[in-house]
């Protein structure tokens, strides 16, 4: 049987469009209050840091960065392909790339935290 | 034999400007540039808070004004549109059979989205804005 990685990209792609789906528009509004001038208590120094320095904050942002990033990689190559690119090899590489170097910073950047 | 094959000339860049429907379908496609632009901020951010207080308050800085919050208001309209036509699908990804019957569509989308309202009363309650 051929080998693939779809089934392991789209599995990405669909937990990251799900995940997006529940809670990127509650998540881009916290952002749209702080370009208001009036930011969420959460998003204090203070605050962001004592949740990011607890195991589960970790959790909960390393999954909502990595899965939104290979989410968007992922539709992105595709849309790529739509847009008229017909370099899917390149696309592929190129997009899988970030996002790969998009997780492992998160990891490392929590873990700094 | 000299047959013509007919050959449709379709514009590989254009394409989805023909039908109202291939418009809708680029619609949700591109919403991946603004959730991937936003999991990039949100990198940022975890970035700028491991560098400490007047970093990560500088960065804050950096991104309160009008024209993050024009950008960001895109992104919102694009994250909408990511969820709606999300939710308005999984009947379609994901069936529920009960013996012989499928659960109506309309029961698999609803609980989706009054799971979605509970998760973001929830995030805002945590995040203290209500």
């Amino acid at each position: 049987m051929a080998k693939s990685n779809k089934p392991i990209v789209w599995s990405l792609f669909a937990a990251g469009g799900t995940l997006a789906a529940f809670l990127a528009p509650v998540l881009v509004l916290l952002f749209l209050l702080v370009a208001l001038g009036h930011p969420p208590a959460l998003l204090g120094y203070d605050q962001l840091h004592a949740f990011a320095a607890h195991w589960l904050g970790k959790i909960f942002l390393l999954a909502v960065i990595v899965l939104f990033l290979w989410h968007a990689a992922h539709r992105l190559r595709i849309t790529m392909h739509d847009f008229g690119l017909r370099q899917d090899f390149l696309v592929a590489v190129i997009v899988y790339l970030v996002a790969a170097a998009g997780s492992v910073l998160t990891l490392l950047y929590l873990l700094r935290i | 034999m000299s047959r013509k094959p007919y050959v449709r000339k379709v514009s590989k860049t254009r394409w989805y400007f023909k039908h109202p429907r291939y418009l809708r379908y680029m619609s949700r496609e591109v919403t991946c540039f603004f959730i991937g632009a936003f999991a990039l901020l949100m990198l940022c951010t975890v970035e700028r808070l491991s560098e400490g207080k007047a970093a990560y308050e500088s960065f804050i800085a950096a991104i309160t004004g009008p024209w993050s919050a024009l950008g960001l208001t895109v992104v919102l309209a694009f994250a909408l549109h990511n969820t709606t036509s999300w939710f308005n699908v999984t009947p379609k990804a994901m069936p529920v059979q009960i013996g012989e019957d499928f659960l109506p569509g309309k029961f698999i989308v609803g609980a989706h989205y009054a799971a979605w309202l509970i998760a973001s009363l929830l995030i805002l309650y945590f995040a203290q804005v209500i």
